[in-house]
């Protein structure tokens, strides 16, 4: 097999309740503080909603607000790139499940292309962009996808973001599967009660260039896609499927240099449904990874679905990168049947890997490494 | 409450898209679950839906649920019970 | 806006083969480039058609019910295409991929869900409709009828690019553990329909599959399946 070139990370950004940009989250996230509150739509809920106004690009009417999102998202990672957004070596790749879905009955750009063609114009980018649309593993296996491209040669760099609404639409789907929890989410919590959702954006800028202020050296060194071919709600009992995607990564990563035993964190998917949360542990016992340290951070601002892989990937490189690992927040005692080393405060690292694993409706699974070279 | 067990079958063929089931072929004290017609969880949430879209009744959680929907036996007599 | 496309500068190792391919459109089945069935008095009436189709497979898979016209499409593509291609024999579960993609997402099943919440009066939101609001589901039954457990994607495009499923596909079959992979186009919005479906693969057993390349699939694709 041929040598794939690297693909770096150039910049990223992440857009959460607790703040615009890593630096900021971060921060928050060591206080503890819990982006989950009780809303009103009429009926109480618990989730995670950003403050639009208080985002720095000013848009007219005319943008949605899951393209206000993303253009925010974009604009501040761009802000930290060398990345020419316009150039024609430049890809845009969107990640997102549901797009403007609150435009529903008649409203605009309902359909995915068409907000993400909108969306690359904006930036006056004139490629025809790419849109994943993969249920929760989106985020995640778009960088994947993104990796890809870069390595066949087709573009330079990859501009990859996604976003998702809590909207009517979604909120009320969830509750209908009585799937949403009493409360801010707990992962791997025993008294979990299911998942909150959260409206996020994330941005991860890819490069075959080398060329990052914040994250020099660190590439997305390898990644794995699977299917558990059991169902299209409920994740396999076995873990299995998530196993096989974790193992395609660490034999992606391989080729780069990276071992499993240079695993030094994982940012689990962790939703806090009590069948995602038990799979998942049986998944990364069974790739012998249950001694790495690990945390889920959608107890501070809950599921973003579309965005979630790239609002945790973002978040996991800030803090690894800072030396500083996180903890998994409203997680007080073990409630899977299988061991994991669930971080329970802010832990010190010297490590230059971790795993970023994500699971979906539909049976998918996906798994990243991202390392330091 | 023969009628309403009868009608309860056809609601249930519906909501659950069972097309190549008919009425007379759910035996009416069988399990509904595991065995027989091959219902899952999201079957299970969508009766919850038929509960309350034909006859009114809320059914709060899954626990709940368990019992009411062993049987159409068992969900007639729920709804005899509590039908508003 | 004015779209240019990058031609890739790396060759690939090695060429694929498209071992079959489907396509299914205006009421009529191809597979291999032969017509296989047909509902021209219906062609319109997509719910008609496709049940026809499930029936006369005779497979006996009552999920097909539940399933949204999305995931039926796809999933009755899928029967076709891997008809008597025994795939297994040559590859694991693992090492097959589905690529899929299409230009309305899910819309058609997005606005059957929103019919179930938008009046307040009747508001019954569908727990067995919601599940299908996701355009990848179509994926997961598929996976799920023929255990197919490798790389999986939905790629949302405003038609079918040849160019890009090609390089995607190529790229994934040169570059990681895949020996296979079915890609395609399935596409449904308000009872408009178009299913293309084709299996790729790294080898040519029977020496005679044409190669998988951007010329063939996008003649495969324009001219229902007759090549050469």
């Amino acid at each position: 097999m041929k040598v794939m070139r690297n693909v770096y990370i150039s910049a990223t950004n992440v857009l959460t309740a607790l703040g615009n940009n890593p630096e900021a989250v971060m921060s928050a996230m060591l206080t503890g503080e819990c982006g989950i509150h009780l809303c009103e739509d009429p009926a109480p809920f618990w989730a995670s909603r950003i403050d639009m106004s208080s985002l720095p690009v000013d848009l007219s009417e005319e943008y949605t607000r899951f393209e206000r999102l993303i253009i925010n998202s974009v604009s501040l990672a761009a802000r930290n790139s060398a990345v020419d957004l316009a150039s024609d070596s430049t890809l845009f790749l969107f990640s997102t499940t549901k797009g403007n879905i609150d435009e529903l009955p008649q409203g605009r750009r309902l359909k995915l292309h068409e907000s993400g063609a909108f969306l690359a114009r904006y930036f006056g980018n004139s490629q025809w962009p790419v849109v994943v649309s993969n249920a929760c593993i989106s985020g995640t296996a778009a960088i994947l996808t993104g990796k890809r491209l870069i390595q066949s040669g087709q573009y330079k760099n990859v501009v990859v973001t996604g976003a998702d609404l809590v909207s009517s639409f979604v909120l009320s789907g969830f509750q209908s599967f009585k799937a949403l929890s009493e409360g801010p989410c707990k992962p791997f919590d025993s008294e979990r009660t299911g998942l909150s959702l959260g409206e996020g954006a994330g941005t991860i800028i890819l490069s075959a260039e080398n060329a990052s202020s914040a994250y020099a050296d660190w590439i997305i060194a390898g990644g794995g896609i699977s299917n558990d071919a059991n169902h299209i709600s409920g994740p396999s009992r076995t873990g299995e499927g998530l196993q096989l995607a974790i193992e395609a990564a660490i034999a992606d990563a391989g080729t780069k240099g990276f071992t499993r035993e240079m695993i030094g964190y994982i940012s689990a998917h962790g939703t806090a449904t009590l069948y995602n949360d038990e799979m998942e542990a049986k998944a990364i016992n069974a790739v012998r990874l249950q001694d790495v340290p690990l945390s889920s951070y959608k107890g501070y601002w809950g599921h973003t679905l579309g965005a979630a892989g790239l609002v945790e990937t973002a978040m996991a490189l800030e803090s690894v990168s800072a030396g500083k690992l996180l903890p998994s927040l409203n997680y007080s005692s073990h409630g899977v049947s299988l061991p994991l080393h669930v971080l329970i405060e802010e832990t010190a690292t010297s490590s230059r890997c971790f795993l970023k694993t994500s699971s979906g409706f539909g049976g998918c699974n996906a798994a990243l490494l991202v390392g330091k070279i | 409450m023969e009628q309403l067990i009868e009608d309860l079958k056809g609601q249930i063929i519906k909501a659950l898209k069972l097309e190549d089931v008919k009425p007379e072929d759910i035996n009416t004290d069988a399990p509904l679950f595991g065995e027989g017609l091959g219902l899952d969880s999201i079957d299970a949430l969508e009766l919850i839906v038929l509960m309350e879209k034909e006859y009114g009744i809320r059914v709060e959680n899954a626990s709940a649920a368990k019992s009411i929907f062993t049987s159409v036996r068992t969900m007639a007599d729920y709804i005899a019970k509590n039908k508003k | 806006m004015v779209a240019t496309r990058l031609c890739w500068l790396e060759k690939f190792d090695r060429m694929h083969y498209i071992k079959s391919h489907i396509r299914i459109t205006n009421g009529t089945f191809f597979k291999d480039g032969k017509k296989v069935n047909s509902y021209s008095d219906n062609s319109e009436d997509f719910a008609q058609v496709i049940r026809a189709f499930y029936k006369e497979m005779d497979i006996s898979y009552p999920a097909f019910y539940k399933m949204d016209n999305l995931s039926k499409l796809g999933f009755c593509a899928a029967e076709l295409l891997l008809k008597d291609i025994s795939w297994q024999e040559t590859m694991n579960e693992n090492e097959l991929g589905v690529i899929l993609a299409n230009s309305s997402s899910c819309l058609d099943t997005d606005e059957a869900y929103f019919a179930t919440i938008c009046n307040k009066e009747a508001y019954f939101p569908s727990p067995a409709v919601f599940v299908y609001t996701l355009p990848n589901i179509v994926i997961g039954e598929i996976c799920i009828r023929h255990k197919i457990k490798g790389e999986n994607m939905f790629f949302i495009q405003p038609e079918f690019d040849p160019e890009f499923m090609v390089s995607y596909i190529d790229n994934l079959l040169n570059s990681c553990t895949l020996k296979g992979c079915i890609g395609g186009w399935v596409e449904f919005y308000r009872d408009n329909y178009d299913a293309f479906m084709y299996f790729a693969s790294r080898e040519n057993a029977k020496g005679d599959y044409p190669v998988h390349n951007l010329e063939n699939i996008k003649k495969l694709y324009t001219t229902h399946g007759a090549i050469n």
